[in-house]
């Protein structure tokens, strides 16, 4: 291989693209609402998703009352479980991580990280949210459509998606959520290109792709991912609106209902998981990857060490991209499939521990013997290491066919599911939240809030989801909104699961707290300076802090080193922002 | 604006084949170098919409293949009857060559765009915006046919429904790519025909400074489609 890294001063190339200029707002308007900013975008993104969350947040909480105290509460029908089940899950996976970690941190970081002006095309950016908000609009709308929302179950599973005896199969409840996804998806795609072509060509002078952060590794590879697996998610729902709405059989077989027999006929419920799960099984890394690249970036400044094996974790960001596209069929073990098919599935998901197991031994040993500072990011990336190695090692129990088989559709998978998907990313989220705030708003959140907010949120989960694992053990299946009297389950799992209700109100609640913390630190926080943490990356070293449009003033930054110079021996102090020049540190090497 | 300096003119020589790409990639600033930022954002764009239409023709090849049923013989139905003989795939052979007579067109208009000569390239343009249509309108009179004979989405008179479902579905998603393609295109002939891309004038999607590439990045789409046609049409048709 050719050594083309450039090294030191004199070997950083001129710019080969001339500055295009930006659009620049002339109303309050197109500052503050139609902007083609990334970084207002990037906080619209932001509020939309946490706003929606917070709805997913009450309807888990209609769904644990209803788990906890079963009988005591009336308006909670089963139907209406369902119609929870369906959109806490739909809203926390797609509108809410997705969005937030590609649509929330990717518009904010890229640029900044990469050290561009903004994304290579504002004003599809800008279309990108608005898409992206109708399609919200979409789907609350379905809360108010005759017969609600649609019950499906967030897989929406045909034939029964779209059937009389599911809530919102007949009504507008299915139509509106695919329609809401087919939207998504093109606001998603316009974002998404955006992204891709901001790493790939937008990059300021010497920020070779080996220098770059590994949150803009993460995005960008999730960003890939998701181009390519939210297509099949796409056609899904297209032919399923057709099922529903023009009465083709593509999912649907003869089905007999209610002694009638059904237009359909022919159609494949399987191919609908296929194509679910194509897209399902990537959409978990398109959440995972960001929180693992934002994760390593706060361990190192946190831990004020240079991430250790930078080349092994951008490879296993990229391999864990690649191969999460052919295990999608573990999620169908009992769907019914040739045993050697099952086989090759347990096989390729087992092989998916590897990178990830490299990615945590190297948190580990960025932590080992570093000047760890107990910081809010720092506590919340911590937590994300232990919850996501907990959450992990269950994959490994589910991904084994003779393992999986009694387990599925038990409160085991819910408890490994929101062990690795829900609680893993959301700590990262917040930590992301601590770390960033500061730039975003020039102020500090509260450490005292924060501390509260961590413990509240880390050990609530815990009381949450692992005794989750408990109750799947012993045979309690998922989506039932009752248990009723079940021989084969004790006594014990009601009162278990009333205290994971009691416990769920709480984390919730705890919730509050760090929303108040982010309104009120907005004025009162403490002023955060230009580089708080005594961070390397581009984003802190921007003339103003909020970075004002066209982040970095006159001049473009130019990069000298990796991302991760710190507590470099002979230094003057202990972190090298990415723009020092100077042969000292790990320049040569990156 | 500050800074001008454009590769050709400092960068030392690259690397040639795979140890070019190794180096392109090692490099700063763009990973591919000497392609504008329009250009591989086109690039990505199809590389995802490949997906979408792999996975409509992997779906249609399951129902297909899955189906109990006969499938309805394609020869017999899209067959024309014209001077009381019956000629299998007449309709879809015209069309299939209109389209692809197009992208011929398009990549004249490209060659001509970058030569500046603009009364060319919007004739060119236009022509290729055309044959676009008239192959829509080609498409149109099929599904009138096929309508009127009793083909619906959720059945026809000759066998497996999805026969039509899948027909509809994946000639009117293509439909719809060519026909955004053909308002595209009459959009880059009249900002051709203006001097948009001699005087720089703004986008109105991008807010970015035009230029002549403008009608290759059109032009990438434009074949794309093209392209996606010559599969639809051999599964579809010749299957």
């Amino acid at each position: 291989m050719v050594d083309v890294t450039p090294g030191s001063v004199d070997t950083i190339p001129p710019a080969e693209v001339p500055e295009v200029e930006l659009y620049h707002p002339h109303s309050w308007w197109t500052t503050y609402v139609f902007s083609q900013d990334a970084k207002v975008i990037a906080i619209q993104y932001s509020c939309t998703a946490i706003a929606i969350g917070m709805v997913a947040l009450v309807l888990s909480w209609l769904m644990r009352l209803q788990l906890g105290f079963p009988g005591t509460f009336d308006f909670i029908t089963p139907e209406a479980y369902y119609q929870f089940i369906t959109m806490h899950g739909m809203i926390m996976v797609i509108y809410l991580l997705t969005a937030l970690f590609l649509g929330g941190f990717g518009n904010y970081l890229i640029p900044l990280m990469v050290g561009a002006r903004d994304m290579v095309f504002p004003y599809v950016n800008m279309l990108s949210y608005w898409i992206y908000l109708l399609a919200v609009l979409v789907l609350v709308a379905s809360f108010f459509a005759p017969g609600g929302p649609t019950g499906a179950g967030w897989t929406l599973y045909p034939p029964q998606a779209i059937m009389a005896g599911t809530p919102g199969g007949q009504d507008l409840g299915i139509v509106l959520m695919l329609f809401s996804l087919v939207l998504f998806i093109i606001g998603f795609t316009m974002g998404g290109l955006n992204y891709v072509v901001t790493v790939l060509q937008g990059r300021t002078r010497g920020m070779t792709l080996m220098r770059m952060p590994l949150t803009v590794w993460g995005i960008f590879t999730a960003t890939v991912m998701a181009l390519l697996a939210f297509p099949a998610l796409f056609v899904a729902c297209v032919m399923m609106l057709f099922d529903r709405l023009l009465e083709t059989s593509f999912f649907m077989p003869a089905i007999v209902e209610m002694g009638e027999q059904l237009q359909h006929e022919g159609g494949s419920p399987i191919l609908f998981q296929h194509l679910f799960w194509f897209f399902g099984h990537p959409e978990v890394y398109i959440v995972a990857l960001p929180a693992f690249g934002i994760v390593s970036d706060l361990i190192s400044t946190h831990a004020r060490k240079n991430i250790f094996g930078y080349r092994m974790m951008v490879w296993a960001i990229v391999g864990i991209g690649a191969l999460s596209f052919i295990v999608w069929a573990h999620h169908m073990y009992v769907s019914g499939m040739h045993p050697y098919f099952g086989f090759f599935f347990a096989t390729t998901t087992l092989i998916i521990a590897i990178p990830t197991a490299i990615k945590v031994y190297n948190w580990i040993l960025t932590l080992w013997r570093g000047d760890i500072h107990l910081t809010n990011p720092m506590l919340f990336a911590l937590a994300f290491i232990v919850t996501f190695v907990n959450g992990g090692l269950t994959g490994l129990f589910l991904g084994n066919v003779v393992v999986d088989v009694p387990l599925s559709d038990t409160m085991f998978v819910v408890a490994h599911f929101h062990m690795v998907m829900g609680v893993a990313p959301i700590l990262v989220i917040f930590g992301a939240i601590y770390h960033w705030y500061p730039k975003i708003t020039g102020r500090m959140l509260n450490e005292g809030l924060g501390q509260f907010h961590f413990w509240a949120t880390f050990l609530g989960a815990y009381l949450i989801f692992f005794p989750m694992h408990y109750l799947g053990l012993m045979g309690v299946p998922r989506r039932y909104n009752e248990l009723g009297e079940m021989g084969l389950i004790a006594d014990s799992a009601h009162q278990l699961n009333a205290f994971i209700s009691i416990m769920a109100f709480i984390v919730g609640f705890a919730q509050l707290v760090f929303l108040f913390n982010l309104l009120w630190s907005i004025r009162h926080g403490k002023d955060a300076g230009g580089n708080p943490w005594r961070a390397t990356t581009l984003e802190w070293q921007t003339p103003e802090t909020p970075p004002a449009h066209g982040n970095f003033g006159k001049e473009l930054p130019i990069v000298y080193r990796w991302a991760y110079d710190y507590s470099v021996p002979g230094a003057k102090q202990d972190f090298l922002p990415q723009n020092e020049p100077g042969d000292y540190g790990q320049a040569k090497g990156h | 604006m500050s800074e001008t300096t454009m590769t050709n003119t400092t960068a030392p020589a690259r690397p040639d084949g795979l140890r070019g790409i190794a180096a392109d990639w090692a490099s700063d600033q763009r990973a591919f170098k000497n392609v504008s930022w329009g250009k591989a954002m086109m690039w990505i764009f199809l590389l995802s919409d490949t997906f979408i239409f792999g996975t409509f023709l992997l779906s249609y090849m399951t129902a297909r293949m899955s189906t109990r049923v006969p499938w309805p013989n394609p020869s017999e139905v899209f067959g024309l009857h014209v001077g009381g003989v019956s000629v299998p795939l007449l309709l879809i052979a015209i069309m299939t060559f209109v389209l692809i007579s197009s992208s011929g067109t398009m990549a004249l208009a490209v060659n001509y765009g970058y030569r500046r000569d603009r009364r060319k390239t919007v004739l060119l343009l236009l022509l290729t915006a055309a044959l676009g249509a008239t192959f829509v309108g080609m498409q149109a009179f099929e599904w009138t046919k096929l309508i009127s004979e009793g083909v619906r989405p959720w059945g026809n008179p000759w066998g497996a429904a999805q026969f039509g479902s899948t027909f509809f579905m994946i000639t009117g998603f293509h439909g719809t790519h060519v026909t955004i393609g053909v308002i595209f295109l009459i959009i880059v002939a009249r900002k051709v025909w203006r001097g948009d891309y001699d005087t720089g004038a703004r986008g109105f999607f991008t807010s970015r400074r035009g230029n002549y590439e403008s009608v290759e990045v059109m032009g990438l789409y434009w074949h794309f489609v093209d392209l996606v046609w010559v599969f639809i049409f051999a599964f579809f048709y010749l299957w």
